[in-house]
């Protein structure tokens, strides 16, 4: 592991170093290196390439750690995780990508990740994406997610990506059980021709499912985001969809919710506001001692907090 | 010592395109040490003044002087550091930004819990549980303006502008509202305020009229002339 590797491992997944606990490191589509313990197992697969983590059922305040690591350009690393929660498991999964592309071809990752939660089980999980490196080449994520949650579950997912990664298309499933619940914080950051896309399907399929999705973003500069929301209320559940966007420069944001109460019981919302920070919140810090620009820092840095 | 030379401020009116002239030929000086509370009905220009002196709108014509210098011509951010503090009469909301931030922005440092607790327990708030709140739509009108007025105190400053500092906050912490402006005696304070109790603080009163006509005066004379005459503002607020 190099300064570099260490640098992208720190702002990824807050590592000084190698974690305690279970982990798996992989770097340029490698496995660098893996810790599997008898609560969290971690199993390469055989028919492609990713891994199998498997939680014992029961297993309390426990963490793993996954992250990425590409550090060169001209790579496509797909890779296949599937995650298996036993039944009343708690459990945060720090994952994560870091792409230092200096070059001029482009570096992507594409993580395709399953989530089986048991019943009763709890899972925090925290990807964060980050882009490094002044090269011309793209620095590219396409993630996918899939999560199934099981009666009484509870899943919480932290995605983060503030800066330097160049193009990025998330797609989001989930299926929510009975008195299952999803909760998801996504903050988003582009600059100069960036572009971002996010896309969540859930289906509240289960009597007493909730979801709320938050996701805050910021463009500026030349950037671009879409925001697209399809939920589906099949049972009685309540879902809540918000989407707030500050644009700066000539960034865009698109937001694009699509809410369906299937069943008379289900009761669906969506929230959206796109728009430039709010002058008298400027006004507000200025008249602190702050300079315009470092108000808008602030607003910034707060909203994205 | 703040002192107002001739000032006047005019928009257009987007419906009818026509001038409306809000602030007509307004000369007022705020002494240092002193309190100065500003009344009269709504829509005769107070909080406008109030947002002259802060910068945020510059006057149609006329200047704004601070200790001798002509301060018009400067930004929000150069008064602030100069020492002009505002509280806003309609506090505003952050997203994701906490007392706790605003409160170090406010004062350009960190702050310990000991600190939190100064400014904090002044508006009568317990810092352990607002400091990690988030200043939005979670917290009442009455916290919001409290923790407006904490802001100020925090910053700090030699010239404090308070517009409506009672807005929202309940009867029954007047007193404590009183003290914070007790404690504020030594600097420039201009209130913008229409109860009755706060204009009681005042050391000098200022009425905006309906007419626009302006006068000032100390408290006792002020109070006198007000309820001898009786116009219609003053009428208003002694039955509100």
């Amino acid at each position: 592991m190099d300064r570099t590797d260490e640098k992208l491992l720190e702002e990824i997944a807050d590592l000084h170093g190698i974690p305690e606990g279970s982990f798996n490191i992989r770097k340029n589509g490698k496995l660098l290196a893996r810790n599997s313990d008898t609560d969290i197992e971690i199993v390469s697969k055989t028919d492609k390439d990713g891994i199998d983590i498997i939680v014992k059922p029961g297993v309390k305040n426990k963490s793993v750690h996954i992250p990425v690591l590409l550090t060169v350009g001209d790579f496509r690393d797909t890779v296949y995780n599937d995650f298996f929660i036993g039944d009343g498991a708690e459990v945060t999964i720090i994952a994560g990508c870091g792409i230092h592309n200096a070059t001029c071809s482009d570096a992507e990752h594409d993580g395709v990740h399953t989530f089986y939660v048991g019943k009763n089980a709890k899972v925090r999980y925290v990807e964060k994406h980050v882009g490094t490196g002044d090269g011309t080449g793209k620095k590219k994520f396409d993630p996918v997610t899939k999560i199934y949650l099981k009666e009484n579950a509870c899943f919480t997912l932290e995605s983060t990506q503030l800066g330097g990664v160049t193009d990025t298309d998330r797609k989001t499933f989930a299926t929510v059980g009975k008195n299952a619940q999803l909760i998801v914080k996504e903050k988003i950051l582009t600059d100069r021709t960036d572009r971002a896309v996010t896309d969540f399907k859930v289906r509240l399929s289960g009597r007493g499912s909730r979801a709320d999705i938050v996701s805050r973003s910021v463009a500026r500069g030349d950037s671009l985001q879409h925001f697209r929301s399809d939920m589906i209320g099949k049972n009685e559940c309540f879902g809540h969809v918000e989407c707030d966007g500050i644009v700066l420069d000539r960034g865009r944001i698109v937001s694009t919710p699509k809410i369906d109460a299937v069943s008379p019981e289900a009761s669906l919302v969506h929230e959206a506001a796109v728009g430039k920070i709010a002058g008298e919140q400027l006004l507000k810090l200025m008249s602190l001692g702050l300079t315009e620009t470092e108000a808008e820092a602030a607003v910034i840095r707060g909203f994205l907090n | 010592m703040l002192e107002l030379k001739n000032i006047s401020y005019a928009v257009k009116d987007e419906q009818t395109g026509k001038k409306q002239t809000i602030l007509k030929d307004v000369s007022l000086t705020f002494p240092d040490g002193a309190i100065s509370v500003i009344t009269g009905p709504n829509g005769s220009g107070k909080s406008t003044l109030i947002k002259i002196l802060m910068g945020f709108v510059r006057p149609t014509s006329g200047s704004v002087l601070f200790n001798g210098e002509d301060v018009t011509a400067l930004s929000v951010t150069e008064r602030a550091r100069k020492g002009f503090t505002i509280a806003f009469q309609q506090p505003v909301r952050f997203k994701g930004i906490t007392v706790k931030d605003l409160l170090e922005l406010a004062c350009g440092r960190q702050l310990n819990t000991e600190g939190m607790c100064e400014c904090l327990s002044s508006v009568g708030l317990c810092a352990r549980n607002y400091i990690d709140r988030a200043v939005d739509g979670t917290l009442s009108g009455g916290e919001l303006k409290r923790i407006e007025l904490a802001m100020a105190i925090a910053k700090g400053g030699e010239v404090f502008l308070l517009d409506e500092p009672e807005a929202g906050i309940d009867l029954w912490s007047f007193e404590d509202l009183v003290k914070v402006f007790q404690k504020l005696h030594d600097k420039t304070v201009i209130i913008v305020s229409h109860q009755q109790r706060i204009l009681e603080t005042a050391d000098q009163i200022v009425l905006f009229d309906h007419d626009k006509v302006i006068t000032a005066g100390r408290k006792e004379e002020m109070f006198a002339a007000l309820t001898s005459s009786a116009p219609l503002c003053w009428r208003s607020v002694k039955e509100g």
